[in-house]
This record gives structure tokens, sequence and C-alpha cells, in this order.
């Protein structure tokens, strides 16, 4: 029989507010421990939290960049759970009103993963073990997260792979996380089953915790996708557990049992009032939103005419594509820009961490120049190429290296000229062409452009030449 | 004169200084505290530095405020930085909170003078003061019986003149209940008209910090300096108003309500008292209205079941990790937080943990929890549409007066019914004022109370302050403490 994969997504984003979401601490990454606390998020007796209102926005970006409707009214809520790391046995967070319910992310096949709803919550610190001893650090025990939980609409390894990578895409688009998965601030845990290809009935499934690769969720589903596919095969059946996943062995292991499952006994916390959102702050805050990663390609396809694959590299980090849309401001061929970028630039920011920064000696202004002197023909593609290159080298603007004898066409007398000079002096290249060596015109071609600097329009030469041989 | 002006008034014409005052107090509290076991920790040295504060001052000619340099005390939940805050747990010993409650840093900025912090049921979970980790504080009218519960201390030490005013936390009585034991005069204000920062809570949406004063003018002083608006506070509204100013101002017209069913199972010396008190009302040219307010049947259930719920959760955090006291031997960090809160918790507060625990559970949340927040709902309207009817409600604060010391221990259910007059305030965030009304024949004193509209205080207050003025007989002094 042949197995489908059935998973849904639980991840939590790390969102970069500059304080913490109930108190006014900081989140930066790393620090001492226990420096960036206060008697509020190290929840000492008596005090209270005081919502940080910058989360709820940044929460409500998340929510319009995946297509979510954002809740006019939403609470807080407290899952209570014992753990040294959680200063107060509970984490605040919102399970019967969240902030935003629905929405999707659309992979590029067109299909969308539907989401379940968006909503807040705080981190909780983390635990040391060293030397035989465990140590709490609260540093990050506060710092505000948006909890994306998805439905389970992911039937393959690359659909889960792709779904990862869009969101990380999207919610670095509207600023409000790095999403860095090996330093915890994007987090994933994955619900599996399988059921027979056909079959509409959902399986059992098993939850894997924490995942923080994408890599690691690969691996992870694609061991568990064949566990659950043997243990049914061999007559058994899938347990429902959590499950953690070791990238050592590549195997997942039990942590804890259906029947060991926590019973959170959430309940609304009545330190927080109720969050309202008026239409009028969400459309405020749609209007400041940036061009989301697949309406941009979509655009870059059907208006600039640039091929879906260069589309995609473009819009792939939000500071390459800005920087491409300022370099095409005003430019006749988007497409060039696109291909000394995706080119030229390209081969020195070679990988992705850098490309995501995106810090290129020549600024998009400058690039926008030198396209632009292509458009009006005063220079030729060789010569831009070179110039580009130099302009890459020294950070220099492209007329530091383009004179102003390089500049204007060729003008038609002279360009004719040339051309008769290169029939006379290249006999034998005429006799090929006229016996049917179509290619042999490049040669004269050449001999036009060579003696032109690089100035004649190619294109016009061959129409000359062609005229001239008769 | 209430307590506060008189001492306002000694040290501004130089009767005594600040500093002779406040060795008084602490002489008295020396002298009594072993039979009222009122101060669970006595705060001597820090009272006579802000004494001697007070006194620079007036020495050089400045200004005073009203509460400045007055002796007063605070209830062993609100949070002093440096001052050990132990809610009269064992599970706290040794905590000391590295920042105020508002309502402290109110206070202090205003130089009063905190004697000490005082006796309390542990966690505020109690109607006697008994299940106290140091024991209950006694009643000053006779101390074989209890001072009530759960602000206890605070109400003894006031009722014995060992403190002249003091803060108290109200949950489901827990200012008024004491007061009402002890002859004196406790205010529930209205929620989210003080600050709750700071107060180590034990159920957060009932909760509120109020004063225990010997008259109704000290409880209006006090509240007026304590109800501002928080920013660490969401629940914080503040009062906009002046309930001082409007004291002594004609009832003449008042509808005063009284709900039958708060007289229900009442006893009956208290119940005499209170109507007594409605005939002084009426000879103040105010109308007693009578109607039935059938949602108070709910309000007892609903309180235990919402408060425990908070507890379970608000208690959660003592696990022995970051302060407070932690268990000997261990083995693990698991084994490490059981013992540390079986050893550190009483059986009051565990028992209620767990039903705390119970009622949010997973198949028992709709049942308990949740009907429990809708029928909250149902109270709330019950009181909306009573004051349609009438401008304040007049009930008996505690359906009997003070018990004897132990009964509460042996009868944890009999206690829990003590609180059926009080709680309804609680679950419905309205302001109540306890005014003391009578004495029973064995000389123990009886209380009323004032019920308001949200943000109702000068409206109660203004009709204590015409009770007090008229049954001035009733407000007793005791024979401890200091002699003004």
């Amino acid at each position: 029989m042949k197995y489908e994969l059935v998973a849904g997504f639980e991840t939590h984003i790390e969102l970069a507010t500059k304080t913490k979401i109930f108190c006014g601490c900081t989140t930066q990454f790393g620090g001492e421990p226990n420096t960036h606390c206060c008697p509020v998020c190290i929840g000492l007796p008596g005090t209270l939290p005081k919502l940080n209102r910058q989360v709820v926005r940044y929460g409500i970006m998340a929510g319009l960049a995946t297509h979510g409707e954002i809740a006019e009214i939403s609470k807080m809520d407290r899952k209570n759970y014992c753990y040294p790391d959680l200063s107060k046995a509970y984490q605040i967070s919102q399970l019967y009103a969240p902030l935003t319910i629905g929405g999707y992310v659309e992979l590029s096949s067109g299909k969308k993963i539907r989401l379940h709803h968006i909503h807040i919550e705080e981190d909780a610190g983390k635990l040391i073990h060293q030397h035989g001893d465990t140590y709490v650090d609260y540093n990050r025990g506060g710092v505000p997260l948006i909890e994306i939980v998805s439905e389970p609409d992911i039937r393959s390894i690359d659909e889960a792979r792709e779904y990862v990578e869009k969101l990380q895409q999207v919610m670095r688009y509207i600023g409000i996380s790095d999403c860095k998965m090996q330093e915890g601030s994007m987090r994933c845990d994955v619900n599996i089953s399988v059921r027979p290809v056909g079959s509409e009935k959902l399986g059992t499934r098993t939850e894997i915790k924490n995942m923080n690769s994408i890599n690691n969720i690969c691996k992870a589903m694609e061991y568990e996708f064949e566990r659950q596919v043997d243990l049914i095969e061999s007559g058994g059946q899938v347990v429902q557990e959590t499950l953690r996943y070791d990238d050592a062995t590549n195997t997942t292991s039990s942590m804890r049992s259906k029947e060991d499952a926590h019973d959170y006994r959430y309940f609304r916390d009545p330190d927080l009032v109720t969050i309202h959102v008026t239409k009028e702050e969400v459309e405020e805050i749609k209007s400041t939103l940036p061009e989301l990663p697949t309406e941009k390609c979509k655009r870059y396809v059907d208006e600039l005419s640039i091929p879906e694959k260069d589309a995609q590299l473009l819009t792939k980090y939000r500071n390459i594509s800005e920087y491409f849309d300022k370099a095409c401001e005003g430019v006749k061929s988007p497409k060039t820009v696109s291909n000394f970028i995706i080119g030229q630039i390209f081969s020195r920011v070679e990988t992705e961490a850098d490309k995501e920064v995106f810090d290129v000696s020549v600024s998009p202004e400058q690039l926008n120049e030198l396209v632009k002197l292509l458009d009006s023909g005063k220079i030729r593609n060789n010569l831009a190429k070179a110039t580009l290159e130099k302009m890459l080298d020294s950070g220099k603007g492209a007329l530091e290296f383009i004179s102003e004898s390089d500049m204007g066409g060729l003008d038609e007398n002279a360009m004719i000229e040339l051309c008769k000079q290169a029939v006379e002096s290249n006999t034998k290249a005429v006799e090929d062409y006229k016996n049917g060596k179509e290619k042999a015109i490049k040669a004269l071609v050449g001999f036009v452009m060579k003696n032109s600097r690089g100035k004649a329009d190619a294109a016009a030469a061959e129409a000359k030449i062609k005229e001239l041989i008769g | 004169m209430g307590t506060i002006a008189k001492i306002h008034e000694m040290l501004t014409s130089k009767q005594c200084s600040c500093t002779e005052l406040t060795k008084s107090y602490l002489e008295e509290i020396e002298k009594s505290n072993g039979e009222l076991n009122a101060y669970v920790n006595v705060t001597g040295d820090e009272a006579l530095k802000t004494a001697e504060k007070v006194d620079k001052k007036i020495a050089s000619g400045e200004e005073i405020g009203l509460l400045e340099g007055v002796p007063m005390t605070l209830k062993d939940n609100l949070s002093t930085k440096g001052i050990e805050t132990t809610c009269c747990s064992k599970i706290l010993t040794g905590y000391k909170p590295i920042y105020n409650a508002t309502v402290w840093d109110i206070l202090q900025s205003q130089n009063a003078v905190m004697l000490g912090k005082t006796n309390m049921d542990e966690f505020a979970m109690g109607s006697s003061c008994e299940t106290s980790y140091f024991g209950g504080a006694t009643n000053p009218f006779n101390t074989k019986h209890v001072s009530g519960g759960s602000s206890g201390g605070v109400a003894s030490a006031v009722g014995a003149n060992i403190a002249a005013y003091g803060l108290g936390s109200d949950t489901g009585g827990s200012i008024r209940q004491p007061a009402s034991f002890c002859g004196i005069v406790g205010l529930k204000p209205t929620y989210g008209s003080v600050s709750r920062y700071g107060l180590v809570a034990y159920a957060s949406s009932l909760d509120q910090i109020g004063p225990i004063t010997k008259s109704v003018e000290d409880a209006s002083i006090v509240f007026d300096a304590i109800s501002k608006y928080d920013d660490k506070d969401s629940t914080s509204k503040g009062y906009n108003g002046n309930t001082y100013s409007s004291l002594n101002n004609d009832i003449k017209g008042m509808k005063i309500g009284i709900a039958r069913e708060y007289l229900d199972g009442v006893r009956d010396d208290v119940k005499e008292a209170v109507l007594n008190a409605a005939e002084v009302y009426k000879s103040l040219g105010a109308e007693i209205v009578y109607f039935d307010l059938p949602a108070l049947k709910f309000a007892l259930p609903v309180y235990y079941i919402i408060a425990c719920a908070e507890a379970s959760s608000n208690l959660g955090r003592y696990d022995g990790i970051r302060y407070g006291y932690k268990t000997e031997h261990y083995n693990g960090t698991h084994d490490m937080i059981c013992r540390t809160r079986s050893e550190g918790f009483g059986e009051e507060v565990k028992r209620r943990i767990l039903l705390g625990t119970y009622v949010l559970s997973a198949g028992y949340y709709d049942a308990y929890y949740k009907k429990a927040q809708n029928l909250r709902g149902t109270i709330v309207k019950a009181f909306n549409d009573a004051f349609t009817h009438c401008d304040v409600i007049l009930a008996p604060t505690v359906p009997m007066t003070a018990f004897e010391m132990g009964r509460a221990v042996s009868d944890p259910i009999e206690t829990y019914l003590t609180d059926i007059c009080t709680v309804p305030v609680n679950i419905a965030g309205l302001p109540g004022v306890s005014v003391p009304c009578g004495f029973n024949a064995k000389g123990m004193p009886i209380g009323m109370q004032l019920i308001g509209k949200s943000f109702g205080e000068a409206e109660i207050l203004n009709a204590a302050y015409k009770y007090q003025q008229a049954a001035g007989e009733n407000f007793k002094d005791t024979k401890w403490g200091v002699k003004l």
C-alpha cells in the first residue's frame, strides 16, 4: 500500500521588539545570565504584567502578511505548568481568543497551506547544565513570541521545507523577526501522521518538538514518516506521543506519552485587560507593510518581464528586492538590471547570509545611472559590463570610468565608413559569407566594433555590411 | 475628630514630637503584642528614622501632610523593599522584596511611619487569621476570640491602638470582616481604584487593597491618598474623586436598600443591630427600600471556585528555586519542588490550591470554572439592577460576631459560610465599607456594611460618616495601646 504524509506546523517566532512583552527589559540575545531581568519578568510575588503594545502590532503584521483576519477583541490566558525556567509557573499566552484567525501561506505550486491562527505569548528562560549542577537564566524569559499554527495541510517533505522557508522569508520581509533557527528565534514543532493514499481519515499523529534547522525538520519528518509506515505495515499502531529528534543518530525518541500529557489548565489571565484592535489601526498597519515576496515576484514576472527563476532570486531577501527596485527606477529594461545583479553582483555576494544583508559596494543609484547610460545608447553592453566590474572593485560611480569620448554613439557616416573598410580589408570573410557561411558576417561586424571602440551599434553595422556585400 | 487628624494636630501644635509618638506606639506594641499577636515583624528602627525626618521638617517650619508622621502598619502581603514580606507563610520566610508595592511607595513618599508588618491568614486564605504560620492575631475586645481574617493583624493592631491605621487587602471580605469583628472601620474599594502592584496575589480578579481605620474620616483620608492610577497595574483605573470633601453631605432622600437575602441565616443580634442602623438612617432623612437579590445564593460557590482557581495559578511560583523557603533534603528538581511545597504551605492553602487545580482541569473546566464565570456575570447584573432601586445597600458584614479561637480550624466549611455577606461585593467589583453598629450580649462588636455603585466610594463613605455622627456610641475604644 502507498502511504501519504500529513503534517501541520506550530512555529514559534521571537519578535524583534526592543523590550520584553510585559516589562521594560531588553530583548537582546545573550548577555550575562540574569542581567536582562526585573521583578516582573522573574515573576516576583506581587508583580503584574503590562502588555507591550508593539507586540500586538507585530502580531497584527504577521497576521496581515499571511492573509489572516485580525480579531477586534483578543485576550491573554495563562498556560499553567511547573518548570524551573518558567518563573511564574505559568506562561502568559492566548488560547480562547487569539490575535489573528485563519490565513494561509502560498507555496510556489499555488497550493495554500491554511493557518489556524496566530497568537502572542512570552518565552521562558533556559536551563544551563554545568558541572553536574543546573542553573537558570531568565534573560529570555518574557521575550515576546508569536506562535503560528497551521492546519494539517502539508503532504510532503518538500512542502514542509517550502512552508518553513516561506514563513521565514515573509516574517523577515515585514521586519518582525530575524527568524534565526540556530539562535532559537524561530523554532518548529511538527505534528505528523500517515494514511493510505486516497484515505480521508487522519491517522494518529505524533509531535516532534523544538527543531532548530530546516534540514533537521526534513530529516526528522522523513524518519518519522518511515517509522510510522513500518509500524502500520508490520501490524502495529502509531501511539500519540511527543517526540524529540536526535540529529546525531537521525532518530526520534519519546519524550512523553498522551497519558503523561500536561493539563495546562488554561484560563483568562485576570491581570491583563482585553486587547482591542480597531479597524483603523489595522488599516494603518496594513499601509505600512512592504510589498510581500510572493506579490513582488508575480509583479516582476508580469510587469517587468523578468523570468520567474530570476524573479525568485531577486525576491528571496528583502534587501535584494529593495536594491533591485531602486536600481530599476526609470530604466527601460529592468531585465538588464536583473542580469547585472544576478550575474556580476551575485558573483561577489556568494553566501546566503551575505545575500540577506546584501551590502554591495555599488549603490542601487550607481547601478541605476549605469543602466540609464546603456538605455540611452550612450554606451554599449560590453563597456557597461567592464565598467560595472571597475565600480564593484572601487565603489565609485560609472562616470569615473567612462570618458566623454566613450559616450555618444558613432555617427552614421563614420559607421558606414568603417563598414566599407571591413568589407575591403576582409575579402576572405566576404567570400565565405557569399558562399553561404552565415557566421562569417560576425567577423566583419567584429571589425567595426573593434575599430569604433565598442561604440557602434552592432545590429545596424550588420545590416549595413549585408547591404554593402549585396 | 479622627485619629489621623488628631495626630496631625498633635504634631503640628508640637504637643509631642513624631519620635516621641512613634516610641510610645513601639512601647505599646512591645507590651501587648505577646497577647494580641498582631505584628509579625516590628520595624522600629525604620519607623524612628522616618519620625526623625518628620520632626526635622516640623522644626524647620515646613508644612506637613495629613498622613505625614502618622504611625501605621501594612498587612504582610504588601511588598516592602528590604523588609521581609511573608504572607505569613513558611514558604516565604526570609523573602525580602527588592521593590515596593505602589501603595507603600505612595505612603512612604508622604513620610508615613510604618511600625511593622501585621499578621494575616496564610496568603490571605482564611476568615480568622488562624491559618497564619505565626498563629492568629487575637481580638482586642476579648483575646480569647479571633480578630477575623484575613487582615486580622491590621484589625487587631488598629483596634488595640498600636497602629493609627493600616492597609489590608480584601479578596472575599478580608478587610471588612476583621474590621467588623474588631469594632472598627474597613473599606474595600472598587476593583481598579487602588493599584494591586506589589500586593502578593491570592485571587487577582478579586483582590483589592484598602484601609482599616478607627473612624470613617480616617478611611476616607487614606483611601484618597492611595487610590491613584498606576501604569504598572493594567487593571488600575484610579479614582478621580475626593471622598474626604464630600463627607458630611446631607443624606436626606438617599435611598438605602436592604436585600432580604442578606438577612437570611444571620444571627438575631446581628440582624437587630443592622435594622437599628436602618432606623438611624430613617431618622436622618434617608429612605429604606427592601428588595430581593436572589443571585446572592450563587455568590459563595462562585467565589470559592474563582478564588481557588486563580490562587492555584498564582501560587505555582513558590518552588524554592528563587526565594523563600526551600526543603533541605531532596533528590532532583522535581523532588525539591514537591517537598518544598509540601513543607512550605499550610493546610488551608493546600486545600485551596487543590480545589483550584481541580476546577480548572480538563473535563471540569466547563462544569465549574466556566459556569462560575457566567454566574459572576449574573451577580454583576443583579447588583446593577439593584442600584436602580437604591443608592447604597445596607447589609450585615458578617452573619455573626468574632468566634472563639480554634473553631475555624476545626470546621473549615462553617468558616467559609461566614464570608457569605462579604464575597458578593468582590465578585461584582464594588466598593463596600464595614462600620461598627453595635455589640452583642458578650460585648463583642457587630459590623454593618454599606455597599456602593462602582466607584461610589464617596457616597458610601458619606453615608457611613453620617451614621458615625449619629451613633458614635458604637465606635468604642479598647483598653489597649496609645491613648491620644
